[in-house]
């Protein structure tokens, strides 16, 4: 009799553990009535990135650089300690840029202002949010701190972006709490190949997705380690539950332009921007050829404002060795 | 037919495509939604959204392709506007930004209000609550306000239909509407609804 009791409270602690981990990856939906303000739920992250569509977001290093952004029309700002060229150059261990720097962005720019930290690096995350940045980029770009898992996101109140090669790393992403997704492509090159590959591979994913019966979709859901209920609500939107961005690559305004055409929400530039030799046109060209990319005179004119004599001279993909590749690091 | 046009330069656009079209068959009315992009895209408008977005990114861009000296031309001569958070700074007379201060960023300007932008603090600070607007009716609107602008201070033409913690969050200085936060981001069409019925009386 004793040992059936405690084969009972062993059953009944399996499932408040089951209900401790589901509770803490399940999403912050706000109550119907809501009489009293409530922060960091699903609408007010994913909104957030919404309201960033369209628009360019620029990788910067200090607060000359975030002020040339803003006044060229960057939808927002995203702090590092190296730009993704000059990561790739400098080797060793990337990490969260200066809190310092970060500050100081954010007391000289009024539009948002993002920072990258290291692939499940908890801690530096911790202290991006407690420093107030708008957006956490959990990014492949700096040297990942896990090599297994990522952050659980639905543990902050500020929204993430992560990086994504395809359908199904996107949607694990999301799954882990992402308010916003990116192409991966392939950070500090100028080379907009695989960013391109990347996008045209999740788009048509989810055009699959589309024809697919609830069987399918859940053998689907199986092969790409995804909840049902998240495969079944993409086929059904047609789209991510979340913004899509495109980033890794992009160096000129035909780079920014190609990508929405493609289906981007809008675009993240890294080290297209400041590792050329015409920052200011070249940022300013850019966001015109990312609102008007469905309007060839207009791009025309935004390519007129650059040369590709000043473009970042770019490396490319193919002559990387596979350890040299960011875009494999957290799938 | 009247046609509504939602200021495409960046942000949540389609989200506010979505909320009009809905409002039109609500209201039983035929329309067409547009984006508006360039001036002659303009001037088939009944009226226009200003949607959320970085207000700084919407007043530059639409400045260097001419469009937002066309628009404000347009809303001088009565077109009706909606705009919302970012829509709502660029529509009003005076900006300030509350961390940074002073800022120099093209606005239309019409709206005799005083906004201060990102008043709330950062995204970290944004927040979802119901908040009570008389003239929708009883039934409360889910405020979504991401890094909200707060609407300081109104002048004599200005009426306030709604305030939040001792702010006016949704103002209207006869057809122009504004609001602080986003209704384009719920299911709740009513503002838009509002929006709809005074450019019908354009048409």
């Amino acid at each position: 009799m004793e040992r059936l009791e405690d084969l009972r409270e062993f059953f009944y602690g399996l499932l408040e553990a089951r209900d401790r981990l589901r509770d803490a990856y399940s999403r912050r939906e706000a109550p119907s009535e809501l009489r009293v303000p409530l922060r960091g739920t699903v609408v007010v992250k994913r909104g957030f990135a919404r309201m960033q569509k369209g628009g360019v977001c620029m990788d910067v290093t200090n607060v000359e650089q975030a002020q040339i952004a803003e006044e060229a029309g960057a939808v927002s700002v995203m702090v590092l300690d190296k730009l993704p060229y000059d990561v790739r150059k400098a080797g060793g261990v990337a990490r969260m840029a200066d809190v310092k720097v970060i500050e100081d962005v954010m007391d000289h720019v009024t539009i948002p202002v993002m920072a990258k930290c290291r692939i499940g690096h908890y801690m530096e995350a911790k202290v991006l949010e407690s420093v107030g940045v708008d957006m956490i980029d959990e990014s492949e770009v700096l040297t990942p701190a896990d090599e297994k898992h990522h952050i659980n996101k639905w543990l902050f109140r500020t929204p993430f972006v992560n990086g994504a090669r395809s359908l199904g790393e996107a949607l694990r992403r999301i799954y882990e709490g992402a308010s916003m997704i990116r192409t991966k492509g392939e950070a500090g090159t100028g080379n907009v190949s695989e960013a391109v590959k990347h996008m045209k591979l999740i788009m048509g994913e989810i055009r699959t997705l589309r024809a697919m019966n609830d069987e399918e979709l859940l053998d689907a859901a199986k092969n790409h380690d995804v909840p049902y209920e998240l495969m079944k609500e993409t086929a059904r939107l047609g789209r991510l539950p979340v913004v899509n961005f495109a980033a890794g690559g992009i160096a000129t305004p035909a780079d920014a332009a190609l990508m929405m055409l493609l289906g981007a929400d809008g675009v993240f530039v890294g080290s297209g921007i400041f590792k050329s030799a015409d920052p200011e046109s070249r940022a300013k060209a850019i966001v015109l050829a990312t609102t008007y990319w469905d309007d060839p005179e207009v791009v025309v004119e935004a390519c007129r404002m650059t040369s590709e004599k000043s473009s970042m001279m770019g490396i490319d993909v193919k002559t990387l060795k596979p350890e040299e590749m960011l875009q494999l690091r957290g799938a | 037919m009247l046609v509504l046009g939602v200021l495409a330069m960046q942000g949540a656009v389609s989200e506010h495509v979505v909320s009009l079209k809905e409002a039109l068959a609500k209201l039983k009315a035929a329309g067409e939604v547009r984006p508006v992009k360039k001036p002659a895209d303009l001037e088939k408008v009944h009226g226009i959204v200003i949607p959320g977005g970085e207000s700084t990114v919407i007043g530059r861009v639409a400045e260097r392709t001419g469009l937002l000296s066309s628009l404000k031309e347009r809303i001088r001569e009565g077109l009706p506007v909606l705009g919302t958070c970012a829509g709502t700074v660029l529509l009003a007379r005076e900006v300030l930004d509350a961390r940074v201060g002073k800022v120099e960023q093209p606005l239309i300007g019409l709206m005799d209000m005083k906004v201060v932008r990102n008043y709330y603090g950062r995204q970290r600070e944004s927040f979802e609550v119901d908040i009570n607007i008389p003239a929708l009716g009883e039934r409360p609107f889910r405020g979504v306000f991401i890094r909200a602008p707060v609407i300081e201070s109104v002048g004599p033409s200005v009426k306030v239909l709604a305030t939040y913690d001792g702010f006016p969050v949704l103002a209207r200085q006869g057809d122009m509407i504004a609001s602080t936060f986003h209704p384009e981001l719920t299911d709740d069409t009513r503002i838009h609804e509002l929006f709809v019925e005074l450019a019908l009386k354009r048409d």
